[in-house]
């Protein structure tokens, strides 16, 4: 292909008190938009040059890119107070430059957030957080309320929706929840096995397995899998809700949001969660004997009787009570951001990501405040 | 002009209302009555706030100033118990029918009779079956919402909205997304349902046609003035425009030649 052919081309004349532009060649999008140098190097500190016409008879082609390249003449034009001779412009082009200057740019629309200097900023920042959080605390305040009024038989309950959300969080989370507490009791025998083998007390693998299973790693991470699993689930389901209008459709009819569809999967998760986590102390504890076994040579009954002597119930239940705690943070957090999920397609996703940040966030936390509070009480 | 005190025949009265997003004032002053058994439509360009007068009316955004009065009594101001008992009284049609999704159509409709009657469930069955009929759905019970059309969809939300046999009918853009034969039955089945069961009806559309066919009176909110700038019969508007937004909104005159 012939390369000249392909070239945007203008040259700049000096024709009595006007600049002739000669455009030529293919004015497209794909070749470039040339700068306007040119013409500033021509009409600076010349006071002589009135106007600005036009020649454009050989243009071979054009698009978008000539007409961004014609606004930006227009534009330095009335800048300079200089005259734009549109009336030199083919017909079709005059037509479009026309159409793109009907509506003049609306003044004033920088009420986006973002604009301005840092302190703005921050305030700006500091105002929306404190929305958020005033309305997060209103939203758990909402949710006990109504499991309140459920306990005191006041309001109706959607047993189905419950059964069916028990089935989906507790029944349909049990593949996922055996493999990953499977690999995290082995992880933590490899672990026993590596450390107590070079003082010797290999035996104690078991201690470490029950103790760490028991206490944190069954419960912690069935509340991970939860948050990533349910909480993404809950928040998509009603953030799509919202957009759909049927959260308002509810509304309208009288019937609260919080009772018809949080507090079912609150009350799911509060009650899934315990169980989930026993359910990976075992598969948990089973996968620690497994390897003990296979490396370190410590038989079944031992390895058992090793465990009981080391691990007390209290242990145990604190797992169990954790869960409880988990469960419900992973319900309020993906509850509450499917609520407050804005009203387009993109804010769907961001309400499942953020329900997912905050569901893990808030267990880590959550976790360690439990924790300290047994270390203080000593249990 | 009709004013705006409330009488006995006087069934919406809403007063010096003014709606705004935050600090964004999107209309204010807002004055009308809506008398029982009459068709409003709320119209006005896009994005002046039809949808949003709506959703003040049915209790979605609290207003910034003003009130709203159903029967002569404040709706703004009513406890949250009050406010749910008036509720019951509306039916509400969204613009894409807003049925729950992961119920079927019988489910859609049986909720708020359940929720609200101590109809048994085989007569709860009859209710659903007589209402999907009223809006040609005979037989579409067990239809989940993703498995029927974007008009089937809003006929099932219409049927939903009817359950309760409301006093007042909220409709939020009807014919969006309708072909124009789907449109204009829709439009004959608003003007039946207020002439058999005496409701009055308010729609929020910018469908010219809709507007001329339906509507007993109109409001035209004029997004450049922020307030409301025409009342009344919109056949009426047109042979003697109040103002020339007005003339030029219901003659489609976009202003360029």
């Amino acid at each position: 292909m012939d390369s000249q052919a392909q070239k945007t081309i203008f040259k700049v004349e000096r024709k009595g008190d006007k600049l002739l532009l000669h455009l030529s060649g293919v004015w497209k999008l794909g070749c470039g938009i040339p700068d306007i140098d040119a013409i500033e190097s021509s009409t600076d500190g010349k006071a002589t040059v009135k106007g600005i016409t036009f020649e454009t008879s050989k243009i071979s082609g054009w698009d978008s890119g000539l007409m961004t390249f014609l606004i930006k003449v227009l534009n330095y034009c009335q800048a300079n107070g200089l005259d734009f001779d549109q009336a030199s412009l083919p017909d079709n082009l005059d037509r479009l430059l026309k159409l793109s200057q009907a509506v003049p740019e609306k003044e004033g629309l920088g009420g986006h957030e973002g604009r301005g200097n840092l302190f703005h900023r921050a305030g700006i920042a500091s105002i929306h957080h404190f929305g958020e959080f005033k309305a997060s605390v209103s939203f758990v305040g909402e949710c006990f309320l109504s499991a309140l009024g459920l306990l005191r038989g006041r309001r109706p309950f959607r047993w189905r929706d419950f059964f069916l959300v028990m089935q989906e969080v507790g029944v349909d989370a049990l593949p996922i929840v055996s493999l990953i507490s499977f690999l995290v009791g082995l992880i933590i025998s490899f672990l026993g096995a590596v450390v107590l083998l070079r003082f010797g007390a290999e035996v104690y693998v078991s201690y470490l397995i029950g103790y760490g299973m028991l206490r944190e790693m069954g419960a912690l991470m069935t509340g991970i899998i939860m948050a990533g699993r349910t909480g993404a689930a809950f928040a998509a389901q009603i953030g799509s809700m919202k957009v759909s209008e049927e959260i308002d459709a509810l509304r309208t009819m009288g019937i609260s949001p919080i009772d018809f569809i949080v507090l079912p999967r609150m009350l799911a998760l509060f009650l899934m969660m315990p169980l989930l986590a026993i359910y990976a102390d075992i598969v948990g504890i089973f996968s620690g004997m497994l390897i003990s076994k296979s490396l370190l040579d410590i038989a079944y009954p031992i390895f058992l009787n090793g465990m009981l002597e080391a691990v007390a119930l209290p242990d145990f239940f604190l797992g169990v009570i954790k869960g409880v705690v988990f469960g419900v943070i992973v319900a309020i957090s993906g509850c509450l951001k499917g609520m407050r999920c804005g009203n387009s397609a993109d804010s769907v996703g961001l309400a499942a990501t953020s329900a997912v940040v905050t569901g893990i966030t808030c267990i880590i936390i959550a976790n360690a405040v439990i924790d300290w509070i047994a270390a203080v009480y000593g249990i | 002009m009709k004013n705006s005190q409330s009488n006995g025949k006087t069934h919406i009265t809403v007063s010096h209302l003014e709606m705004a997003y935050g600090d964004f004032v999107v209309m204010r002053d807002l004055n009308f009555t809506v008398e029982h058994g009459e068709v409003l439509v709320i119209m006005g360009g896009s994005g002046c706030g039809k949808s949003t007068l709506l959703r003040h009316l049915i209790g979605l955004k609290e207003p910034a100033k003003g009130d709203i009065l159903y029967d002569g009594q404040s709706f703004v101001q009513s406890s949250l118990e009050e406010q749910k008992k008036k509720l019951r009284a509306f039916g509400v049609l969204y613009q894409g029918g807003a049925l729950w999704s992961s119920m079927t159509l019988s489910e859609n409709i049986a909720l708020p009779l359940e929720e609200y009657t101590k109809l048994t469930p085989s007569e709860i069955r009859e209710v659903i079956a007589y209402k999907l009929a009223l809006v040609g759905l005979a037989g579409f019970e067990e239809f989940y919402p993703s498995e029927i059309s974007g008009g089937m969809r809003k006929r099932a939300g219409l049927a939903r909205a009817m359950a309760l046999d409301p006093e007042i009918l909220f409709f939020d853009e009807p014919s969006a997304g309708l072909d124009p034969i789907s449109s204009s039955r829709l439009d004959d089945l608003i003007l039946q349902l207020r002439d058999s069961l005496g409701s009055t009806v308010v729609v929020v559309t910018h469908e010219l046609q809709s507007i001329f066919a339906i509507a007993d009176k109109a409001v035209f909110l004029d997004v450049e003035k922020r307030t409301l700038t025409a009342l009344g019969n919109p056949n009426d508007m047109l042979r003697d425009p109040p103002n020339d937004n007005v003339r030029r909104f219901l003659t489609r005159d976009s202003g360029t030649d």
